[in-house]
């Protein structure tokens, strides 16, 4: 059974971060992270903290969901946390047996898990609030200068789309296979490694060969519904900004300077030093 | 002794509000050397009802009992269950994936552990049964007709000797010819080996001649079961159910209403000439 | 665009390369052996034929999908052979394929519908037009927000159906679109294709080996060995009770039925297609069966 993790799964709702443009929602996750190190001091995180609780709050998303998907990467960001406080060389805090924390260690550790939980959230608060789709198209929009260099802006987000399309096709079709081959007494629970991977052939070789015909397929229909390329192409849904979308790039771009801002002033200011 | 299915239920999902009763206290016996014919609309739950045969699915509650053990119990061999109840799921071509035809009938009985020399018997025996001869066993699979890749596929649960075989919609996307022949190797099969079939399927014209008995599923439970003649008794039943009598039934049923002194039980174009005839002599 | 006929295949053959592991051709198998054959414009045809019989590759010459070996295939005049009526072709004729999951490309309905307006360029205004009047067509607006992976397969292919009609095709060509449903969704697709012949007059041309598809046409070609073998209304084909055997296809049950009796030395005439046709043979009411029988194009039938 897959396991159900939250990461970054769209929910459902109707919220006004639901309804943004969706590359409004790509550009603010990139400049977000960017932000967050951009930000070196804890005054800044403090404002990153209240504009991503003011994105969660806006956005209908229970928090509870949100901090579910985090679940998944407590234990990366234990050993960040953990490599950090230890490795980090400069004054000694408090020291027992062989290891040392140091003044800095703390500092850095604290930072480092801070940073870890706004990238992971920041992100996961774009993937929650759009559709798979809007995503595509959102990129195929923001990145379409890249077609100057001659990058397959269009054939890359097509292909993107056509994937997720794909993906609970061929689940589906994985679990149909997996049962056909256990009724012909095939073995997919092994401990023995060596046949674990040798019992994933009876289940590769059939998808594969079914991945194969229906892209077969799927070429011949698109080519039948005249697909000839991005070119000449119109959008049934073309992505436009409403007033509300352009608000939001000025409260992004308050945002980002507000970070610069406190980095500057903020280098003289070290709260922990205070306390 | 076949299987006895004991007030078995079956719930999708049943940790969530989306639970969906699948199956719904299913009582019946599966007894040794029949002819079944188990039909039922798209959702009628037969599928999950065929899987749990084999224990592919286990039932939430209700048990059932293979010659008298409970496959589900504490140390049953589940792998030697698929061999006696086999399962041939629907387009089962789509599951080959060995190099040459021989060495994938041979699949099921290596699982079983029996040695090359065995396993080598068993497929060629298979082979035989299904009507594919020698000169196939080094072709590849992926090299036959869809006939021949079906009747390969079915060869591969064959070959673990079933006691119980059960096929999911064997004639599913055949043309005409493709489904007489499956069905009448079918028949033949089943006379030849005294085993039972299961044939799952939509469609009342392809087993009305073929198979015993017919159970119908509707709605995750058995709605009818009894001899073809029973059943096709119950048109309205059947079709309140998206179900329909074999073609030769409205037939004869037409002119039954006509006036004309018919039965309407006959299932061949033959046994009707027979009764239309006969009807017409009595006059 | 006074052209009575839609479609029109020309000595049309063609041959399928059979290629060794290094790319040479080592052989050639005949598809199509020389097809000649007229569709006339808003009829509804049925072509029938086992699995090999080159009723799928006809299909695909129809849409410009595959170019003839020889021979020459036009559609509402163009020839499939001339690269820039290409497009127009393939907007002309639409096409359906088999498996429902393999042709939809949208991860929404509506989206799906749309894409084919989108690939003709078609302004974004006009395409939710088409998209509209395309999902109402085929009774499918209710699910238009819908993912298709929900849908069972005949809805699937009555989105497939609808991803065509918003191309404002002339002529749809349903490649074997029934093959892999079950009866209901049979039914579904079969009375959607009914209902665009008759109601907007598209021209239909369905392949498929299920006769009961078939006896609704106003006219069949019965393929065998890439050659048109039969053809004539249902009623002209159907009667040819033995030849339709020797081709391994189905005939109905009744007809059947009436070929067995009449053999058997009753007095009933070839061709009985309905129940109640065999009622009035059997009652002996000829003028009302002759009249029944004269009825070219059945509209309703006891089949189910």
């Amino acid at each position: 059974m897959a396991q159900r993790s939250t990461i970054g799964q769209y929910y459902q709702t109707d919220s006004r971060i639901h309804r943004m443009d969706p590359r409004v929602k790509l550009i603010g996750t990139f400049v977000f992270i960017i932000s967050l190190f951009v930000v070196n001091n804890y005054i800044g995180y403090v404002l990153s903290g209240v504009f991503l609780a003011i994105l969660i709050a806006n956005s209908r998303v229970p928090f509870r969901y949100i901090v579910r998907g985090l679940k998944a990467i407590v234990f990366l960001m234990l050993i960040t946390v953990i490599c950090n406080l230890f490795l980090t060389k400069g004054t000694p805090l408090v020291s027992f047996w062989k290891l040392t924390i140091t003044y800095e260690g703390l500092d850095f550790a604290c930072k480092m898990a801070i940073r870890l939980m706004f990238l992971i959230i920041g992100s996961s608060m774009m993937t929650l609030t759009t559709t798979p789709n809007q995503l595509t198209d959102a990129m195929e929009s923001v990145f379409g200068p890249l077609k100057v260099f001659h990058v397959p802006v269009h054939e890359i987000s097509m292909m993107m789309s056509i994937a997720l399309r794909f993906i609970p096709i061929l689940t589906e079709e994985t679990d149909k296979i997996e049962k056909a081959q256990i009724a012909r007494g095939a073995d997919f629970e092994s401990r023995n490694l060596m046949k674990r991977i040798r019992s994933m052939v009876p289940l590769l070789v059939p998808l594969f060969i079914s991945a194969f015909r229906r892209a077969n397929d799927l070429a011949m229909a698109m080519e039948a519904r005249c697909y000839h390329g991005g070119e000449g192409r119109t959008k049934m849904k073309p992505l436009k900004y409403r007033k509300e979308d352009v608000a939001s790039y000025i409260i992004l771009a308050a945002y980002f300077v507000l970070c610069i801002l406190i980095r500057i002033l903020g280098s003289r200011v070290d709260l922990v030093r205070f306390l | 002794m076949g299987l006895s299915i004991e007030d078995i239920t079956y719930v999708y999902d049943s940790d969530t509000a989306m639970a969906v009763n699948a199956l719904n206290h299913i009582t019946t016996t599966i007894p040794d050397d029949q002819f079944i014919g188990l039909i039922g609309h798209t959702g009628s739950g037969k599928s999950t009802f065929v899987q749990m045969l084999n224990g592919l699915l286990a039932p939430t509650t209700g048990r059932i009992l293979y010659n008298g053990e409970d496959i589900h119990g504490d140390g049953y061999d589940r792998k030697q269950l698929h061999a006696n109840v086999g399962l041939v799921f629907q387009y089962p071509e789509h599951q080959l994936f060995e190099q040459d035809v021989i060495t994938d009938v041979m699949f099921g009985p290596k699982n079983l552990g029996k040695n090359e020399e065995e396993a080598r018997q068993a497929a060629e025996e298979a082979l035989s049964r299904v009507g594919l001869s020698s000169e196939y066993y080094k072709s590849s699979p992926f090299d036959l007709s869809g006939g021949q890749k079906r009747r390969a596929a079915i060869a591969g649960v064959l070959a673990m000797h079933p006691k119980i075989l059960i096929l999911d919609e064997p004639t599913a996307g055949l043309d005409p010819r493709g489904r007489d022949e499956i069905l009448n190797l079918i028949r033949k099969m089943k006379e030849e080996m005294k085993m039972t079939i299961v044939l799952v399927s939509h469609s009342m014209d392809d087993v009305a001649n073929y198979v015993e008995r017919i159970m119908v599923m509707n709605s995750g439970q058995i709605a009818l079961d009894g001899t073809p003649n029973e059943v096709f008794a119950h048109v309205e039943e059947l079709e309140s159910m998206g179900l329909a009598a074999p073609q030769i039934t409205y037939i004869m049923r037409h002119l039954k209403d006509l006036g004309m002194d018919v039965d309407t039980t006959p299932l061949t174009i033959e046994e009707a000439a027979k009764e239309i005839l006969s009807a017409l002599k009595g006059h | 665009m006074g052209i009575a006929k839609m479609i029109q295949t020309l000595h049309l053959t063609h041959d399928y390369e059979v290629q060794d592991e290094e790319g040479n051709i080592t052989d050639r198998v005949r598809a199509i052996d020389d097809v000649s054959l007229d569709v006339v414009r808003g009829s509804f045809i049925a072509v029938l034929g086992h699995n090999g019989s080159g009723k799928s590759t006809l299909a695909k010459h129809l849409n410009a999908l595959l170019y003839p070996t020889e021979g020459q295939v036009l559609v509402d005049g163009m020839d499939t052979l001339d690269d820039s009526q290409l497009w127009n072709i393939r907007q002309e004729a639409g096409m359906v394929f088999q498996n429902p999951d393999n042709q939809i490309i949208g991860q929404v309905v509506e989206e799906d519908v749309g894409f084919g307006p989108e690939n003709l360029g078609v302004p974004t205004d006009e395409i939710w037009n088409r998209v509209n009047e395309a999902l109402e067509a085929v009774e499918m607006t209710a699910f238009r927000k819908k993912s298709p992976n929900r849908l069972s397969g005949g809805q699937k292919q009555r989105v497939s159906i609808a991803g065509v009609i918003a191309m404002r095709p002339k002529c749809i060509i349903l490649d074997e679109p029934t093959a892999m449903l079950d009866p209901s969704g049979r039914a579904e697709v079969i009375r959607t294709a009914r209902k665009l012949n008759e109601n907007e007059g598209i021209t239909i041309i369905l392949i498929t080996h299920y006769m009961e598809e078939a006896i609704y046409a106003d006219h069949i070609f019965v393929m065998d060995r890439g050659k048109v073998a039969m053809q004539g209304t249902p009623r002209e084909v159907f009667s040819r009770v033995d030849e339709m055997k020797a081709l391994h296809l189905d005939v109905p049950q009744v007809t059947l039925l009436a070929h067995e009796l009449r053999q058997k030395g009753l007095d009933i005439p070839e061709g009985i297609l309905t129940g109640e046709e065999l009622g009035l043979a059997l009652t002996g009411q000829k003028e009302a069966l002759a009249a029944a029988m004269k009825q070219g194009k059945i509209t309703s039938w006891d089949f189910r």
